[in-house]
Protein backbone atom coordinates (compact mmCIF):
# COMPACT_ATOMS: atom_id res chain seq x y z
CA UNK A 1 0.00 0.00 0.00
CA UNK A 2 1.23 3.46 -0.84
CA UNK A 3 0.38 6.49 1.22
CA UNK A 4 -0.39 9.86 -0.32
CA UNK A 5 -0.86 13.38 0.99
CA UNK A 6 -3.62 15.11 -0.92
CA UNK A 7 -4.51 18.79 -0.85
CA UNK A 8 -7.95 19.56 -2.21
CA UNK A 9 -8.78 23.16 -3.15
CA UNK A 10 -12.44 24.10 -3.38
CA UNK A 11 -13.52 27.39 -4.92
CA UNK A 12 -16.86 29.02 -5.50
CA UNK A 13 -17.54 29.01 -9.22
CA UNK A 14 -16.80 32.37 -10.86
CA UNK A 15 -20.53 32.93 -11.46
CA UNK A 16 -21.33 32.67 -7.74
CA UNK A 17 -21.08 35.88 -5.75
CA UNK A 18 -18.66 35.56 -2.81
CA UNK A 19 -19.80 38.09 -0.19
CA UNK A 20 -17.16 36.93 2.32
CA UNK A 21 -14.49 37.56 -0.30
CA UNK A 22 -15.96 41.00 -1.02
CA UNK A 23 -15.97 41.89 2.70
CA UNK A 24 -12.36 40.74 3.06
CA UNK A 25 -11.37 42.70 -0.02
CA UNK A 26 -12.94 45.79 1.50
CA UNK A 27 -11.04 45.21 4.78
CA UNK A 28 -7.80 44.67 2.84
CA UNK A 29 -8.20 48.04 1.18
CA UNK A 30 -8.92 49.64 4.57
CA UNK A 31 -5.68 48.09 5.83
CA UNK A 32 -3.89 50.04 3.16
CA UNK A 33 -3.16 47.27 0.66
CA UNK A 34 -3.27 48.70 -2.82
CA UNK A 35 -3.90 47.11 -6.16
CA UNK A 36 -6.27 44.30 -5.12
CA UNK A 37 -8.40 43.56 -8.15
CA UNK A 38 -10.24 40.51 -6.88
CA UNK A 39 -10.38 38.46 -3.71
CA UNK A 40 -12.30 35.22 -3.36
CA UNK A 41 -12.32 32.78 -0.47
CA UNK A 42 -12.23 29.02 -0.86
CA UNK A 43 -11.48 25.96 1.24
CA UNK A 44 -8.54 23.62 1.44
CA UNK A 45 -8.89 20.06 2.70
CA UNK A 46 -5.84 17.94 3.55
CA UNK A 47 -6.23 14.18 3.34
CA UNK A 48 -3.77 11.40 4.03
CA UNK A 49 -4.91 8.32 2.20
CA UNK A 50 -3.65 4.81 1.40
CA UNK A 51 -4.17 2.92 -1.82
CA UNK A 52 -2.64 0.65 -4.43
CA UNK A 53 -0.95 3.26 -6.53
CA UNK A 54 -1.80 6.76 -7.65
CA UNK A 55 -4.63 5.83 -10.01
CA UNK A 56 -6.63 4.08 -7.29
CA UNK A 57 -6.12 6.99 -4.92
CA UNK A 58 -7.17 9.48 -7.59
CA UNK A 59 -10.39 7.53 -8.10
CA UNK A 60 -11.15 7.72 -4.39
CA UNK A 61 -10.37 11.43 -4.20
CA UNK A 62 -12.46 12.16 -7.31
CA UNK A 63 -15.42 10.44 -5.66
CA UNK A 64 -14.91 12.34 -2.39
CA UNK A 65 -14.61 15.67 -4.18
CA UNK A 66 -17.59 15.12 -6.42
CA UNK A 67 -19.96 13.70 -3.82
CA UNK A 68 -18.91 15.32 -0.56
CA UNK A 69 -16.10 17.88 -0.45
CA UNK A 70 -17.57 20.15 -3.13
CA UNK A 71 -21.08 20.92 -4.28
CA UNK A 72 -20.52 21.15 -8.01
CA UNK A 73 -23.62 23.29 -8.43
CA UNK A 74 -21.71 26.16 -6.84
CA UNK A 75 -18.11 25.01 -6.46
CA UNK A 76 -15.14 23.81 -8.53
CA UNK A 77 -12.33 21.71 -7.12
CA UNK A 78 -8.79 20.67 -7.93
CA UNK A 79 -6.22 18.75 -5.95
CA UNK A 80 -2.55 17.99 -5.71
CA UNK A 81 -1.19 14.62 -4.69
CA UNK A 82 2.14 13.73 -3.15
CA UNK A 83 3.42 10.20 -2.48
CA UNK A 84 4.75 9.88 1.06
CA UNK B 1 -57.22 10.45 7.96
CA UNK B 2 -57.31 9.80 11.71
CA UNK B 3 -54.07 7.88 11.67
CA UNK B 4 -52.26 10.13 9.26
CA UNK B 5 -48.81 10.67 10.75
CA UNK B 6 -46.19 13.21 9.79
CA UNK B 7 -42.60 12.17 10.49
CA UNK B 8 -40.36 14.99 11.70
CA UNK B 9 -36.71 14.22 11.11
CA UNK B 10 -34.31 15.04 13.93
CA UNK B 11 -30.64 15.47 13.11
CA UNK B 12 -27.97 16.42 15.61
CA UNK B 13 -28.36 20.20 15.46
CA UNK B 14 -32.00 20.38 14.33
CA UNK B 15 -33.76 23.07 16.34
CA UNK B 16 -37.17 23.59 14.73
CA UNK B 17 -38.37 20.00 15.12
CA UNK B 18 -40.45 20.85 18.19
CA UNK B 19 -41.89 23.96 16.56
CA UNK B 20 -43.10 21.85 13.64
CA UNK B 21 -44.58 19.31 16.03
CA UNK B 22 -46.33 22.05 18.00
CA UNK B 23 -47.77 23.58 14.83
CA UNK B 24 -49.00 20.25 13.44
CA UNK B 25 -50.28 18.73 16.68
CA UNK B 26 -51.37 21.85 18.56
CA UNK B 27 -52.75 23.97 15.75
CA UNK B 28 -53.87 21.41 13.20
CA UNK B 29 -54.50 18.25 15.22
CA UNK B 30 -52.24 16.23 12.92
CA UNK B 31 -50.34 13.39 14.54
CA UNK B 32 -46.53 13.58 14.42
CA UNK B 33 -43.64 11.29 15.13
CA UNK B 34 -39.99 12.22 15.56
CA UNK B 35 -37.65 10.27 13.31
CA UNK B 36 -34.03 10.07 14.43
CA UNK B 37 -31.73 10.55 11.44
CA UNK B 38 -30.16 7.13 11.92
CA UNK B 39 -33.47 5.41 11.32
CA UNK B 40 -34.36 4.28 7.84
CA UNK B 41 -37.76 2.82 8.65
CA UNK B 42 -40.39 5.12 7.15
CA UNK B 43 -43.25 2.64 7.14
CA UNK B 44 -45.19 4.38 9.94
CA UNK B 45 -45.27 7.82 8.40
CA UNK B 46 -47.38 9.27 5.62
CA UNK B 47 -45.46 12.52 5.05
CA UNK B 48 -42.13 13.90 6.20
CA UNK B 49 -40.86 17.27 7.37
CA UNK B 50 -37.16 18.11 7.37
CA UNK B 51 -37.12 20.93 9.91
CA UNK B 52 -34.85 23.93 10.30
CA UNK B 53 -31.70 24.08 12.36
CA UNK B 54 -28.02 23.43 11.92
CA UNK B 55 -27.73 19.73 11.13
CA UNK B 56 -24.21 18.52 11.90
CA UNK B 57 -23.26 22.06 12.83
CA UNK B 58 -23.53 23.11 9.17
CA UNK B 59 -20.03 21.66 8.78
CA UNK B 60 -18.55 21.68 5.28
CA UNK B 61 -21.76 23.18 3.79
CA UNK B 62 -25.29 23.45 5.19
CA UNK B 63 -26.98 20.09 4.70
CA UNK B 64 -23.90 18.43 3.20
CA UNK B 65 -23.33 15.88 5.97
CA UNK B 66 -27.01 15.24 6.70
CA UNK B 67 -27.33 14.00 3.14
CA UNK B 68 -25.44 10.84 4.09
CA UNK B 69 -27.71 9.83 6.97
CA UNK B 70 -29.63 6.53 6.69
CA UNK B 71 -32.89 8.45 6.78
CA UNK B 72 -32.05 10.60 3.77
CA UNK B 73 -30.96 7.46 1.91
CA UNK B 74 -34.39 5.99 2.59
CA UNK B 75 -36.10 9.17 1.43
CA UNK B 76 -35.57 8.43 -2.25
CA UNK B 77 -38.07 5.59 -2.29
CA UNK B 78 -40.49 7.60 -0.13
CA UNK B 79 -40.43 10.49 -2.62
CA UNK B 80 -40.75 8.17 -5.62
CA UNK B 81 -43.86 6.67 -4.05
CA UNK B 82 -45.45 10.12 -4.28
CA UNK B 83 -45.58 10.83 -0.54
CA UNK B 84 -45.05 14.41 0.50
CA UNK B 85 -41.83 15.88 1.84
CA UNK B 86 -41.49 19.41 3.17
CA UNK B 87 -38.03 20.86 3.78
CA UNK B 88 -37.95 24.06 5.80
CA UNK B 89 -34.80 26.23 5.93
CA UNK B 90 -32.04 23.73 6.80
CA UNK B 91 -34.44 21.09 5.45
CA UNK B 92 -34.46 22.93 2.11
CA UNK B 93 -30.64 23.00 2.17
CA UNK B 94 -30.60 19.24 2.77
CA UNK B 95 -33.01 18.66 -0.13
CA UNK B 96 -30.78 20.58 -2.54
CA UNK B 97 -27.57 18.97 -1.27
CA UNK B 98 -29.08 15.52 -1.70
CA UNK B 99 -30.39 16.27 -5.18
CA UNK B 100 -34.14 16.06 -4.47
CA UNK B 101 -34.38 19.70 -5.55
CA UNK B 102 -32.12 21.57 -7.98
CA UNK B 103 -29.79 24.47 -7.14
CA UNK B 104 -28.00 25.33 -3.92
CA UNK B 105 -28.28 27.70 -0.96
CA UNK B 106 -25.30 29.90 -0.21
CA UNK B 107 -24.36 32.72 2.16
CA UNK B 108 -26.70 35.71 2.16
CA UNK B 109 -25.50 38.52 -0.05
CA UNK B 110 -25.04 40.90 2.89
CA UNK B 111 -23.45 38.17 5.05
CA UNK B 112 -25.93 38.87 7.85
CA UNK B 113 -28.03 36.27 9.57
CA UNK B 114 -31.46 37.64 8.71
CA UNK B 115 -34.30 37.16 11.18
CA UNK B 116 -37.40 38.94 9.92
CA UNK B 117 -40.90 38.64 8.55
CA UNK B 118 -41.01 38.71 4.76
CA UNK B 119 -43.72 39.17 2.17
CA UNK B 120 -43.88 36.38 -0.37
CA UNK B 121 -45.67 35.99 -3.67
CA UNK B 122 -47.23 32.63 -4.29
CA UNK B 123 -46.10 31.79 -7.82
CA UNK B 124 -47.17 28.23 -8.49
CA UNK B 125 -49.90 26.02 -7.14
CA UNK B 126 -47.93 22.90 -8.03
CA UNK B 127 -48.48 20.24 -5.37
CA UNK B 128 -51.18 22.30 -3.68
CA UNK B 129 -48.79 23.61 -1.01
CA UNK B 130 -50.15 27.17 -1.08
CA UNK B 131 -53.53 28.75 -1.22
CA UNK B 132 -53.63 30.75 -4.40
CA UNK B 133 -57.17 29.92 -5.28
CA UNK B 134 -58.42 33.36 -4.31
CA UNK B 135 -57.23 36.96 -4.60
CA UNK B 136 -54.69 36.62 -1.83
CA UNK B 137 -51.52 35.78 -3.71
CA UNK B 138 -49.21 37.16 -1.03
CA UNK B 139 -48.36 35.73 2.36
CA UNK B 140 -46.13 36.82 5.22
CA UNK B 141 -43.79 34.32 6.85
CA UNK B 142 -40.75 34.60 9.13
CA UNK B 143 -37.26 33.87 7.84
CA UNK B 144 -34.19 33.12 9.96
CA UNK B 145 -31.10 32.16 8.03
CA UNK B 146 -27.52 33.06 7.21
CA UNK B 147 -27.25 30.90 4.12
CA UNK B 148 -30.50 31.26 2.24
CA UNK B 149 -29.43 32.78 -1.05
CA UNK B 150 -30.83 30.45 -3.68
CA UNK B 151 -28.43 29.93 -6.55
CA UNK B 152 -28.78 27.99 -9.78
CA UNK B 153 -27.41 28.23 -13.31
CA UNK B 154 -29.46 29.73 -16.13
CA UNK B 155 -30.45 26.34 -17.57
CA UNK B 156 -31.84 25.25 -14.21
CA UNK B 157 -33.69 28.54 -13.81
CA UNK B 158 -35.26 28.07 -17.23
CA UNK B 159 -36.33 24.56 -16.25
CA UNK B 160 -37.84 25.88 -13.02
CA UNK B 161 -39.76 28.53 -14.94
CA UNK B 162 -40.87 26.27 -17.79
CA UNK B 163 -42.16 23.60 -15.43
CA UNK B 164 -43.69 26.01 -12.93
CA UNK B 165 -41.52 24.73 -10.09
CA UNK B 166 -41.00 28.08 -8.39
CA UNK B 167 -43.43 28.10 -5.50
CA UNK B 168 -42.57 31.31 -3.64
CA UNK B 169 -40.73 34.54 -4.48
CA UNK B 170 -39.64 37.27 -2.07
CA UNK B 171 -41.35 40.60 -2.67
CA UNK B 172 -38.25 42.41 -1.35
CA UNK B 173 -35.41 39.97 -1.86
CA UNK B 174 -33.59 39.96 1.51
CA UNK B 175 -30.66 37.66 0.72
CA UNK B 176 -29.77 38.02 -2.96
CA UNK B 177 -31.51 34.84 -4.14
CA UNK B 178 -31.59 34.26 -7.91
CA UNK B 179 -34.92 35.41 -9.33
CA UNK B 180 -36.07 36.23 -5.74
CA UNK B 181 -36.66 32.52 -5.17
CA UNK B 182 -37.78 31.55 -1.65
CA UNK B 183 -39.17 28.08 -2.33
CA UNK B 184 -39.36 25.48 -5.09
CA UNK B 185 -40.96 22.10 -5.72
CA UNK B 186 -39.82 19.03 -7.61
CA UNK B 187 -41.47 18.21 -10.93
CA UNK B 188 -44.03 15.91 -9.37
CA UNK B 189 -44.93 18.56 -6.80
CA UNK B 190 -44.70 16.24 -3.79
CA UNK B 191 -41.45 17.78 -2.51
CA UNK B 192 -41.36 21.41 -1.40
CA UNK B 193 -38.30 23.22 -0.07
CA UNK B 194 -38.52 26.76 1.26
CA UNK B 195 -36.38 29.07 3.39
CA UNK B 196 -39.27 30.77 5.28
CA UNK B 197 -40.72 29.04 8.34
CA UNK B 198 -44.44 28.23 7.98
CA UNK B 199 -44.42 26.52 11.40
CA UNK B 200 -43.69 29.89 13.01
CA UNK B 201 -46.81 31.42 11.49
CA UNK B 202 -49.57 29.16 12.75
CA UNK B 203 -51.16 31.19 15.53
CA UNK B 204 -52.39 34.81 15.65
CA UNK B 205 -50.80 35.30 19.06
CA UNK B 206 -47.33 34.86 17.57
CA UNK B 207 -47.92 37.11 14.60
CA UNK B 208 -49.90 35.34 11.91
CA UNK B 209 -51.39 32.20 10.45
CA UNK B 210 -50.11 32.28 6.88
CA UNK B 211 -48.11 29.10 7.48
CA UNK B 212 -51.09 26.94 8.35
CA UNK B 213 -52.12 26.17 4.78
CA UNK B 214 -48.73 24.73 3.84
CA UNK B 215 -48.51 22.49 6.90
CA UNK B 216 -52.10 21.38 6.48
CA UNK B 217 -51.40 20.44 2.88
CA UNK B 218 -49.03 17.70 4.11
CA UNK B 219 -52.09 15.50 4.38
CA UNK B 220 -52.97 15.89 0.68
CA UNK B 221 -52.63 12.77 -1.39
Amino acid sequence: MDQFAVKVFIRLRPSVLDPAGEATKSASIKLGAEGIKSLRIGKMIEVKIEGNGENEVREKIDLLCDRLFANTVIEDYEYSLEKL
Amino acid sequence: MDNFTVGIVVFPGSNCDRDVSWALEGCLDIRTKYLWHESSDLTDVDAIVLPGGFSYGDYLRCGAIARFSPLINALDEFVKSGKRVLGICNGFQILTESGFLPGALVANKNLNFICDDVELDIVSSKGGWFNNGDEKQTIKLPIAHGEGRYHCDSDTLKKLLDNKLIALRYKNNPNGSSFDIAGITNEKGNVLGLMPHPERACDETIGGTDGLFTLKSLILK
